[in-house]
C-alpha cells in the first residue's frame, strides 16, 4: 500500500508518496534527495538515540550519551532500557564507549560530555 | 492548655499573634495551609489605603486612618517593603466629580490628612500617562503600596521568635465548648485553650458558626489582576483609582514596591473560596477598564495574572465582636482590612481583656525584625560584605537580583519552609519577568540542602502542588 | 572602589556566541580576554540540549549540544582566554574610553572590571504562560519546555507523567521525544498558528515517530487543577486567533510544557543605554555587530533569536573579530562613514544588521532576516535603494518563518546605492 511521509531533507517538507509494492517508488518529491530519503525511511528507518545515564562521583548526576550511528527505529525503546540500566563513574570523556555493538546494531553508546 | 488559639494565619491572625507575643501568654497560631499568608493576604491590591472611602459610621471608617499610620510605623519596625506613593482618585465626568466631593467629605470625617482637589491640568502634570479625559482628581498623600505577604510573614516571624507557637497544615473542623475552656479540633489533632480568636478570613463564618448562632455570611469575592513588568517604564508613580462605574467598583492602576505595575481587580462572587483561577472574559474586562484611566497600558508586558478571594459578607462592616464567652471574632475582614489589620488586632485584644484575659507584659520583648536585602547594600560596601558573607555573592534570581544568602536567611527565620513560593514571598525570588523559570530549580536545590529534604518533596505552593514526579532512569535514591 | 582590573575585551555570556567570539578575538590578536559566565559551566543552553543535529553547517557533522560546545571550550586555554564562572554581570556602564562591568561571585566578591571592547552574548529566555495569558488555575505542573529540559537532562528529574505541549517550537518538539523516551505519555502538541513553529525533521522524528498528534490552529484555553494540573481545555482558533466555541477537547494531564517563543535577554544592555530594536528585542547593530554604543558588540540569541547554533557561532566569530579590530585600531569605523539603513516590507519581520557602514565593509555583508509568512512557491528577495533601483535580488524556492534566512550583499553592490536607505522585500 502506498504510504505518505513528510520529507525532512530540507525545510520545504514535501509530502512524499512511497509505494513498497512497486520497488519503493517515490512521488511527490521536488528533488532527487527526496527519493533517497523516501526509500530509506520505508525500507529501514533509523534514528540516532540520545539520552542520559546515571553517573557517580561528580557534581552532575546525569551524563549525556548517544548512539554513535543511527539504529533501527524499531529498536529505540529496547535501547532505552539498556541506557537506563547504565551506571557510570566519573571521570568520563567525550567519546568514551559505554556499550559496544548495542543489540547487534554495530552502533556504540558513547559519552557526550567531559565530566569529572 | 493554651491561653489563646488564633485560627487563621493571614494578616489579621498574624497581627494578633504579633501583638499578643509581647504578653506573658501561651499562644497558638493555627492555619490550614502549609504557610502563613496564603489567603486574601497573599493575593490582594497591596495598598495601604488613605481612608477617604469607608462610611465614617463603620469600624472601617474609624480604623482606616489609624491603621494607615500604624502600618507606616510597622513597616520600619519590621523591615517590610513599603513606598508612600499617595493615591489619586480620578474623575472622568461630572458624575465622578460629585463622587470626589463625597469622598472628600468622608475623608474629613474619617480624619484623612492632606487631601487636595486637583484640576485636570494639575492631575496630568503629576501623572502624564493618565487619560486626556481626566477632568480632576482627589489627592490622598497618606497612602502607599506595601508588600502584603511580607508584612504578614514578618509579624508571624517575630511572634514565633517571641514565643508564639505556630502549627501549619491544621484545618479546624470543630470547636467544643467545655466548662472552662474550648477544645479546638483539627483534622489530625485537638488543642485546649481558654480563649479563641477567629481570624479565618473567607472561612470566618464557618468558624463562628461552630460556637455561636449565625450572625453573618461570607460571600467569597474573587478579583483578578495583571502584574506588568517594569520594562513598561514608569507608567504611574501613584496609586490611580477611578470612580466606581455601573460595571465595576473601579479598576486601579498602581505601582508596586518592586516597581512593576499592578492592574485590577474586578469583583465576582464565587461559590468556591479556593477557586483562584483567572478567566479570559474578566481579564479582558479588567484590561479595558484600566485603559480608561491609563490608555497607554501595554498588556504585552504582563508577567503574571492572579486572583485573590476577599472575605466580603452580608454584614456591611468588619465583624469585630465577642460572639460567645471568651470567643473573639475578627471576621468578615474585607478591604481596607490589610490597612486596618494592626488596629483590628489591638482592638480585638482589648475585647479579650474585657473578657478576662490577663495581659502582663514580658520583661523582655523585641518587636523588631531586620533582614538583609542585597540590592540595598551600597555598591562601595558590597565587596567587603561578600568577603564576610560569600553566599551573598551568588545571584540566584537573575531578574530580581536575589542572592543565595537572602534565600538561605529566609529559610532559617523560624517558620517552616515547604515550597518555592514560600521563598518567593520571603526573598522575592521568582517575582520577576521569568517567573521563576531560571531560579526555580536552584531555589529548590537550596531548600533541599538547607532543610535536609529531597528536592522531590519540595512543592510549588500549597500542599499537593508537587513539581517533580520522580527521577529519570528509574533511579530511586539520592546520592 | 578598589583597583579596577582591565581587559582588552570582556564578553558577557559563555554560551556558543560568547565562546566563538572569544576565540575569534584571540585569533585576531587580542591577548587579554575575559568571559563572564553566570553558570558553573561554560556552554550555556547547549549543556541541556543533549539531542543531536548541531554543527551540520559549521562542522559538517551532527553533534549533540555538549559535544558542540566542547569543540570551543577546548580551544580556550591555548588561546589564553580567562573565564570567570559562577559570576553574574550586574551592571554595564559605557564611557568614551572604557566599558565598565560590575560583576559578582561568591569566590571573588563584588568587582568592577573594565575593557576597551565589550561583547554582549547573554542569550535569551523563554516566554512564559503569563506572557501569552493562558487563563485558569496557577497549579504546579506548568513548565517552560527549556526548564523541563534542564530538570530532565541535567538534574535527572521527571516533571510529569502525562504531558501536553503548547507551541511547536523546536524545544517543545525535542521535549516531546525526550519525555516519551523517559517513560512519560505525551498526549498532544498544540500550535496556535496554522503552521508548525519548529523544523520538519523535529515534527517527524519527535512527534510522528511516537504517534503524538499535532493540532495546528489550536490553543489551550483553560487549565484546571487546584494544586497540580489535572485537565486542560484545547480549542481551535479562528483566523484572528480567537477560540471557536464548540471545538473544545479536554485532556486529563498532569503537566503542560510551553514552547511559545524566546526573548533576547537585554536587561543589562538596556540599562547601559544600548539601543534596542523592538522587532528583534535585541540591540540595533551595524554590519560588524557593533551596537549604537561605541565599543559594545552583540552576537547570538541576545541579538536575535536563532534556530541554528551554527549561525550563532558565525555571528560570534564576526563580533569577536570586529571587537579585536576596535581594540587594535580604535575600530574598523570611519567617523564619517556612509551609513545605509535597511528597511523591510511587510513580508519581512526584521533584518540583522539594521544598518551598514558601507566604507567599513571589506568584501560583503551577510544580512539575516525572517519572513513573516510561509512562501511555498519560488520567490525573490529584492533589495532596492531610495531611487527604487534594484540593487540585488536572490531567489528562494520556498521560505518559512521558522527558518532564519540570509543573503550576502557584496561591497561593490553597496557602492552603487543612491540615498541612505535600502528596502528589502519579498516578491512572489
Amino acid at each position: 500500500m502506498v504510504q505518505e511521509i513528510i520529507c525532512i531533507v530540507c525545510p520545504r517538507g514535501c509530502h512524499l508518496k512511497v509505494d513498497p509494492e512497486n520497488d519503493y517508488e517515490v512521488t511527490g518529491n521536488s528533488c532527487p534527495r527526496g527519493v533517497t530519503y523516501g526509500k530509506a525511511e520505508l525500507k529501514n528507518p533509523t534514528r540516532v538515540v540520545t539520552s542520559t545515564v546515571k553517573i557517580k562521583g561528580a557534581d552532575l548526576k546525569r551524563c549525556p550519551v548517544k548512539t554513535d550511528q543511527p539504529i533501527p527505529k524499531a529498536k529505540m525503546q529496547e535501547v532505552m532500557q539498556l541506557i537506563n540500566a547504565v551506571d557510570l563513574e566519573a571521570p568520563v570523556r567525550v567519546g568514551d564507549v559505554i556499550i559496544e555493538n548495542i543489540l547487534d546494531t554495530e552502533a556504540k553508546l558513547v559519552v557526550c560530555r567531559d565530566i569529572g | 492548655m493554651f491561653d489563646v488559639i488564633i485560627i487563621g494565619a493571614g494578616v489579621i491572625g498574624c497581627a494578633t499573634a504579633y501583638e499578643l507575643s509581647q504578653f506573658d501568654l501561651n499562644v497558638l497560631l493555627l492555619d490550614k495551609e502549609n504557610d502563613v499568608s496564603l489567603g486574601a493576604s497573599r493575593a490582594n491590591t497591596a495598598i495601604v489605603h488613605g481612608g477617604y472611602d469607608p462610611d465614617p459610621a463603620t469600624l472601617m471608617g474609624k480604623y482606616n486612618v489609624r491603621g494607615a499610620k500604624r502600618c507606616m510605623e510597622l513597616v520600619n519596625t519590621l523591615d517590610v517593603e513599603f513606598k508612600k506613593t499617595g493615591s489619586l482618585i480620578i474623575a472622568l465626568d461630572e458624575n465622578d466629580l460629585k463622587t470626589l466631593d463625597k469622598y472628600y467629605e468622608r475623608g474629613l470625617l474619617n480624619g484623612v490628612e492632606g487631601m487636595e482637589m486637583l484640576d485636570s491640568e494639575e492631575t496630568r502634570k503629576r501623572e502624564p500617562n493618565l487619560s486626556e479625559e481626566v477632568i480632576g482628581a482627589l489627592w490622598i498623600p497618606e497612602s502607599g503600596v506595601i508588600n502584603p505577604w511580607e508584612f504578614t510573614i514578618s509579624m508571624a516571624e517575630v511572634a514565633v521568635r517571641e514565643g508564639v507557637k505556630l502549627e501549619l497544615n491544621q484545618k479546624v473542623i470543630d470547636i467544643d465548648k467545655k466548662s472552662d475552656h474550648y477544645l479546638v479540633k483539627t483534622e489530625t489533632d485537638q488543642f485546649q485553650t481558654k480563649y479563641v480568636v477567629n481570624a479565618a478570613g473567607v472561612y470566618s463564618d464557618q468558624i463562628h458558626n461552630m460556637v455561636a448562632e449565625p450572625a453573618f455570611k461570607i460571600n467569597p469575592t474573587r478579583g483578578q489582576y495583571y502584574l506588568l513588568d517594569r520594562s513598561a517604564g514608569e507608567t504611574v508613580k501613584t496609586v490611580i483609582f477611578p470612580c466606581p462605574t455601573e460595571l465595576t467598583k473601579g479598576i486601579l492602576v498602581s505601582p508596586t514596591i518592586h516597581e512593576n505595575i499592578l492592574v485590577g481587580p474586578d469583583a465576582e462572587t464565587v461559590s468556591d473560596p479556593e477557586d483562584t483561577s483567572t478567566t479570559r472574559e474578566v481579564l479582558g474586562l479588567v484590561a479595558r477598564e484600566a485603559q480608561r484611566s491609563v490608555p497607554s497600558l501595554n498588556f504585552r508586558n504582563n508577567i503574571r495574572n492572579y486572583s485573590g478571594i476577599r472575605a466580603n459578607s452580608d454584614y456591611n462592616d468588619f465583624f469585630v465582636k465577642i460572639s460567645a464567652p471568651k470567643f473573639l471574632d475578627l471576621a468578615a475582614i474585607k478591604s481596607p482590612g490589610l490597612t486596618c489589620a494592626p488596629i483590628i488586632a489591638e482592638e480585638g485584644i482589648k475585647l479579650l481583656a474585657q473578657e478576662g484575659l490577663e495581659l502582663n507584659k514580658k520583661d523582655k520583648w523585641d518587636g523588631t525584625r531586620k533582614i538583609i536585602r542585597f540590592k540595598e547594600i551600597p555598591k562601595a560596601e558590597r565587596a567587603d560584605f561578600i568577603k564576610e558573607n560569600p553566599e551573598y555573592g551568588r545571584i540566584i534570581c537573575r531578574c530580581e537580583h536575589i542572592t543565595e544568602g537572602e534565600i538561605v536567611a529566609a529559610i532559617h527565620r523560624g517558620l517552616p519552609i515547604f515550597s518555592l513560593d514560600a521563598i518567593k514571598r520571603r526573598a522575592g525570588s521568582g517575582l520577576g519577568r521569568c517567573q521563576g523559570g531560571f531560579c526555580g530549580p536552584r531555589v529548590q536545590e537550596i531548600i533541599a540542602r538547607e532543610t535536609g529534604v529531597s528536592p522531590l518533596d519540595i512543592l510549588l505552593n500549597k500542599t499537593g502542588s508537587y513539581i517533580l514526579v520522580g527521577q529519570t532512569k528509574n533511579a530511586e535514591s539520592e546520592d | 572602589m578598589q583597583n579596577i582590573k582591565e581587559y582588552q575585551l570582556i564578553i558577557v555570556g559563555g554560551g556558543p556566541a560568547g565562546l566563538a567570539a572569544a576565540i575569534s578575538a584571540a585569533k585576531s590578536g587580542l591577548s587579554e580576554i575575559l568571559i563572564i559566565e553566570r553558570d558553573k559551566y561554560l556552554g550555556g543552553i547547549l549543556n541541556q540540549c543533549i539531542h543531536n543535529g548541531f554543527g551540520l553547517h559549521y562542522f559538517k557533522e551532527e553533534l549533540t549540544g555538549p559535544e558542540y560546545s566542547k569543540r570551543f571550550i577546548d580551544l580556550l586555554s591555548e588561546n589564553k582566554i580567562e573565564v570567570a564562572l559562577d559570576t553574574m554581570a550586574l551592571n554595564l556602564e559605557n564611557t568614551e574610553d572604557w566599558r565598565y562591568v560590575h560583576v559578582m561571585s561568591s569566590s571573588d566578591g563584588y568587582r568592577v572590571l573594565r575593557s576597551k571592547a565589550l561583547i554582549l552574548a547573554m542569550g535569551c529566555r523563554e516566554r512564559t504562560r503569563m506572557n501569552i495569558q493562558i487563563p485558569g488555575t496557577r497549579a504546579a505542573g506548568i513548565f517552560n519546555a527549556g526548564q523541563a529540559q534542564l530538570y530532565v537532562n541535567l538534574e535527572g528529574y521527571m516533571v510529569g507523567k502525562k504531558v501536553i505541549i503548547l507551541g511547536s517550537g523546536d524545544v517543545g518538539l525535542i521535549m516531546a521525544r525526550r519525555m516519551t523516551l523517559e517513560g512519560a505519555e505525551v498526549v498532544a502538541c498544540v500550535e496556535v498558528m496554522p503552521y508548525p513553529g519548529g523544523l520538519n525533521r523535529n515534527i517527524v522524528q519527535c512527534l510522528q515517530d511516537f504517534n503524538i498528534p499535532l493540532y495546528l490552529s489550536h490553543t489551550i484555553t483553560d487549565i484546571k487543577g487546584r494544586n497540580r494540573v489535572e485537565q486542560v481545555t484545547v480549542q481551535e482558533v479562528d483566523q484572528f486567533g480567537k477560540p471557536v466555541a464548540g471545538t473544545e477537547i479536554y485532556y486529563d494531564v498532569d503537566t503542560v510544557l510551553l514552547s511559545v517563543g524566546l526573548i533576547p535577554e537585554n536587561e543589562l544592555s538596556r540599562e547601559a543605554g544600548v539601543e534596542i530594536d523592538p522587532r528583534t528585542s535585541g540591540p540595533m547593530v551595524y554590519e560588524n555587530k557593533e551596537t549604537r554604543s561605541k565599543g559594545v558588540f552583540a552576537c547570538g540569541n541576545v541579538l536575535h533569536v536563532h534556530d541554528l547554533v551554527d549561525f550563532v557561532t558565525e555571528e560570534g566569530e564576526s563580533a569577536g573579530h570586529a571587537a579585536a579590530c576596535f581594540v587594535q585600531d580604535g575600530g574598523c569605523v570611519t567617523e564619517d562613514a556612509n551609513i545605509i539603513s535597511i528597511k523591510t516590507d511587510s513580508n519581512i519581520g526584521y533584518t540583522v544588521p539594521q544598518q551598514i557602514r558601507v566604507d567599513d565593509v571589506e568584501k560583503a555583508v551577510r544580512v539575516f532576516f525572517r519572513v513573516r509568512k510561509i512562501f511555498k512557491e519560488p520567490s525573490r528577495i529584492v533589495f532596492r535603494d531610495q531611487s527604487n533601483a534594484e540593487i540585488a535580488s536572490f531567489k528562494r524556492p520556498f521560505m518559512f518563518p521558522a527558518e532564519m534566512e540570509n543573503v550576502n550583499l557584496p561591497r561593490q553592490l553597496l557602492d552603487k546605492i543612491s540615498g541612505t536607505e535600502l528596502t528589502v522585500s519579498v516578491e512572489e
